[in-house]
């Protein structure tokens, strides 16, 4: 269910401007990988390259590789719709659809494609991706109410039911708990936890405490200056990124002495 | 995902591929938008077209036999005449009216009122031009046979009066027609002036007036300036209501009381097209296309004020 | 410790300065309408003066008082604050007038034979208008049938799509097009079927050609505004399913805008359904009905109302009286839209609940 990504020496620019540079990663399956840096330093939209997602701004083109389980995800032959039914995302704040009721958020990513499906079939695919986003038991009464009369923390997880039922091999989150409360951003790390067992997940956070409580490995990016391309600093397993960091910069970051 | 393809390197651009249900749907909403292009094109080919016998045919085929110009200069003072009186009573009536819904009246109260004075913008012209000459015409006789007792020695109100049938009456409907556009813009403009200064002026001790003058008419000028034109563009174009209730005589006068007015561009072509033939309606082609320059170069300098506040 | 020795001082200005009393206003209204009254009664009274003359007394008698009491500074608020109100009850005299004008003239003839005869071989009093009621249903609906799909499909265009000099080109010719003057949209339709079937042709469709050049440009307008309003987070998630950008645009973005949308229509339609002049130019005139719009002349109600009262047969009251009830119609149609637009952006709008 879930695959290895290698990215080797990505640029991303939009139109002229260069705004990352030379990044080069593997990140693993079964993991969590948490990108971590101060803001503008290119770890969001090295995360929307990663499903092809930063093409929905006119401009952005990439340079380099990114490539999953053998298989050049910027191809030429390559759909970057299909990269996107294979590599699913979840957003900064909860976005579920509003003309749509809960059930048929889950099912968004089937119905709005018109794909024919029976109802046992319908349900079950409903019923397996809120248990997968721990949200079924607070929801099966209601079903039929609209998404978006949901609490804050509960849309993020139907989001996150709806990104898993169209059953993608990597999950990225960009700081999917940067819009909620406390009890409901651990309701999302306990979440993250129990995928990492079936997704390969990378997720982009501002909090460093998070990243060290829900990631494996972490990836520490920065920028020069405003003006200048984000680049890749470090990446290592989390423990030694918090406490035996090789890189200066990365030691002053996550020390809290700047950013 | 297949894993037989063989990595190979990226495009320099990224040429994405597009699905075809993409490319056709991207395919009809361009060409809807382009069809407008085509639209406009026609309409401004296809008048230039049926007017072009009228601006080359000799003069004394024209009625009134002194050619084109002469017969259309004079349409075009009545519709001048007409839009002007409009714009000079309907813009500062619906500035204030503006003000009063956005910065005098009750807030819970703006959005109703709004409502009520865009019901005016609701009523089909037909309905304003039965009620101005069977309604509104009648009931200003008296106050147009005062004015031509007591000012009678102003041109403007020299008589004599025998109907309410006159300019004044037809100025005076367009200025109610054009109330909604004005009102509608300008309280868009002083809706969005900026709520700091305002509380910055009545912190001051200033009395509403006061602020209404330094933080809100300065804001809003050019939206006004806009609005107002904007209005104009639709007095001008305004058919139906100066078809009923101006008494047309032709001859170029600024006589506002009288009935014998000139018409105007657009009540002529409603009025003398049912009857014309050949060379008669291009004649009232050209008179339209001639009205259609005009109120595009009103409307264009008020898009161009418009655009040219909201960049800053 | 200077603060205790210092002598108490009243808060700043609070009652140091004089007020008019609260009701002053209204004293000053009851006393001008009063004395207005009394100098009509005595020039011979009539509604519309009395107003006048109240209104112009009440103000000099307010912005007096003022003066003489609260300064010049506030007695010039209180004179702008008169002109203001007074500047908005003077746009609902018209309003007012108008309305009660249509209904108490229309409802002489709103009958069951208005709705039901047309004026075939009617000849002085009775008749109705159900060649015209039939007219302006069919036109209009023709006309929205080509104008809501150009329309909508343009402001998708221009929001979704448009980049650069295209879509700048064809913002500002929708602008242009909503500035045409609704006689010039019927002279264009009719040039153009004069160049395609000869000159004097009048047809129904001639009239529905001339209402979408009035019409598409308000839809591109409404629809383009509403478009703009849909979150990009939504685009963005659909994109994120792995669904191609089209049945984004279809499933997400229209589904999402459809009550605004929807209302935008409604608001266009009332727009054009009381268009006169375009149609007086392009349908000719008929007293019988014609359902076919590609065959011979057809009657609307503006264009009805209009040769009613243009040309009106013997007894003119007669003729006159179905010209004001044609116009009540046209005025009801109109409303109901208005109505309508109303019910659609309450009904469609996502719900939370």
């Amino acid at each position: 269910m879930s695959k290895r990504i290698d990215v080797s020496d990505l640029n991303i620019y939009y139109g002229d401007f260069l705004a990352v540079e030379g990044v080069s990663m593997a990140i693993e399956p079964r993991s969590v990988t948490a990108f971590i840096g101060p803001s503008g330093c290119g770890k969001s939209t090295f995360l929307r390259s990663l499903n092809r997602m930063h093409e929905v701004i006119p401009g952005a083109r990439v340079e380099g590789k990114v490539v999953m389980d053998g298989q050049d995800l910027y191809g030429s032959d390559i759909d970057p719709v299909d990269v996107r039914r294979t590599v699913g995302m979840v957003f900064q704040r909860p976005n579920p659809f509003p003309t749509m009721s809960i059930a048929e958020n889950v099912l968004a990513g089937a119905r709005l494609n018109s794909k024919r499906m029976r109802k046992s079939e319908a349900d079950d695919l409903v019923e397996s991706s809120l248990q997968g986003a721990n949200l079924w038991n607070e929801v099966k009464d209601r079903l039929d109410r609209p998404g978006a009369g949901l609490s804050g923390g509960q849309q993020q997880r139907l989001c996150i039911a709806r990104a898993i039922a169209v059953k993608p091999q990597v999950l990225l989150m960009d700081e999917p708990c940067s819009a909620l409360d406390p009890i409901s951003t651990l309701a999302i790390e306990d979440l993250i936890q129990k995928l990492k067992s079936d997704y390969t997940i990378v997720i982009v956070t501002h909090n460093m405490q998070q990243a060290s409580r829900v990631s494996d490995m972490t990836a520490f990016f920065n920028i020069a200056g405003t003006g200048k391309p984000g680049k890749l600093i470090e990446m290592s397993d989390t423990a030694s990124i918090f406490s035996n960091p090789s890189q200066k910069a990365t030691e002053d970051y996550v020390s809290g002495r700047f950013g | 995902m297949s894993t037989t393809t063989p990595t190979r390197p990226p495009a320099a651009t990224n040429a994405v591929r597009q699905r075809p249900g993409d490319r056709i749907f991207k395919g009809v909403a361009t060409a809807s938008g382009l069809a407008i292009l085509v639209i406009l094109a026609g309409v401004a080919a296809f008048l230039l077209y049926q007017a072009y016998p009228a601006l080359v045919a000799p003069a004394a085929d024209i009625a009134g036999g002194e050619g084109f110009w002469k017969y259309t200069a004079e349409l075009v003072f009545g519709t001048a005449l007409s839009a002007a009186l409009a714009l000079v009573i309907g813009a500062p009536l619906g500035v204030g009216i503006a003000l009063f819904i956005t910065h005098y009246a009750p807030r819970k109260l703006a959005a109703p009122l709004g409502y009520v004075i865009d019901l005016l913008a609701a009523i089909p012209s037909i309905v304003y031009g039965l009620w101005g000459v069977f309604v509104f015409a009648p009931a200003l006789v008296p106050i147009y046979a005062w004015l031509a007792d007591n000012l009678g020695w102003l041109p403007l109100f020299a008589g004599p009066v025998s109907s309410g049938r006159t300019m004044l009456t037809a100025g005076l409907v367009l200025a109610v027609m054009i109330l909604p556009v004005i009102t509608a813009l300008s309280r868009e403009v002083f809706r969005q002036t900026p709520t700091l200064q305002q509380e910055a002026a009545l912190a001051l001790g200033a009395t509403r007036w006061e602020m209404v003058k330094y933080a809100v008419i300065p804001y809003g000028k050019s939206g006004v300036v806009a609005a107002s034109m904007l209005g104009l563009g639709r007095a001008l174009g305004e058919t139906m209501a100066v078809a009923a209730v101006l008494s047309v005589a032709g001859g170029v006068t600024f006589n506002l009381i009288s009935t014998q007015n000139p018409g105007t561009i657009a009540a002529n072509i409603a009025l003398q097209f049912p009857e014309s033939t050949g060379l008669g309606v291009n004649l009232l082609v050209a008179t339209g296309l001639v009205l259609f320059v005009i109120t595009f170069l009103v409307n264009f300098a008020a898009r161009a004020i418009v655009a040219r506040t909201s960049k800053g | 410790m200077t603060q205790l020795t210092t002598p108490p001082r009243p808060a700043v200005g609070l009652g140091t300065t004089r007020h008019l009393p609260a009701w002053a206003p209204y004293a000053a209204l009851a006393v001008s309408a009063a004395f207005s009254g009394a100098v009509l009664a005595l020039a011979g009274f009539n509604t519309a003066g009395w107003l006048v003359l109240t209104a112009v007394v009440f103000t000099v008698l307010l912005v007096s008082a003022s003066r003489a009491v609260e300064g010049p500074r506030k007695a010039t608020d209180r004179f702008v604050t008169s002109l203001v109100v007074g500047a908005f009850l003077l746009a609902l005299i018209p309003l007012v007038s108008v309305a009660w004008t249509v209904v108490s003239n229309g409802a002489a003839r709103f009958d069951v034979e208005f709705f039901t005869y047309s004026m075939r071989g009617i000849v002085g009093e009775g008749g109705g208008a159900a060649h015209a009621i039939a007219g302006t249903l069919i036109i209009t609906a023709i006309t929205t049938v080509i104008s809501v799909p150009i329309g909508i499909l343009t402001a998708v265009y221009l929001v979704e799509y448009g980049r650069g000099s295209v879509a700048r080109t064809i913002t500002f010719l929708v602008d242009v097009m909503t500035g045409i003057p609704s006689i010039v949209a019927g002279l264009f339709s009719v040039a153009l079927f004069t160049l395609l079937l000869g000159p004097g042709v009048r047809l129904g469709i001639m009239g529905s050609v001339a209402l979408c050049v009035l019409m598409i440009p308000v839809v591109v307008r409404s629809t383009e505004e509403i478009l703009r309003l849909v979150p990009h987070e939504l685009r963005e998630a659909s994109y994120a399913l792995g669904v191609p950008k089209w049945r984004t645009v279809v499933k997400v973005v229209l589904r999402t805008s459809v009550a605004g949308i929807g209302t935008g229509v409604t608001l266009a339609i009332a727009r054009v359904i009381g268009e006169t002049a375009p149609l007086l130019v392009t349908l000719g005139v008929t007293s019988a009905i014609n359902y076919n719009p590609f065959d011979g002349r057809m009657s609307t109600l503006p264009t009805f109302a209009w040769f009613s009262y243009a040309t009106p047969t013997l007894p003119v009251e007669a003729s006159i009286d179905r010209a004001w009830t044609a116009a009540l119609v046209l005025v009801i149609l109109v409303m109901l839209f208005n109505l309508i637009a109303r019910i659609v952006s309450r009904a469609f709008s996502p719900k939370t609940r």
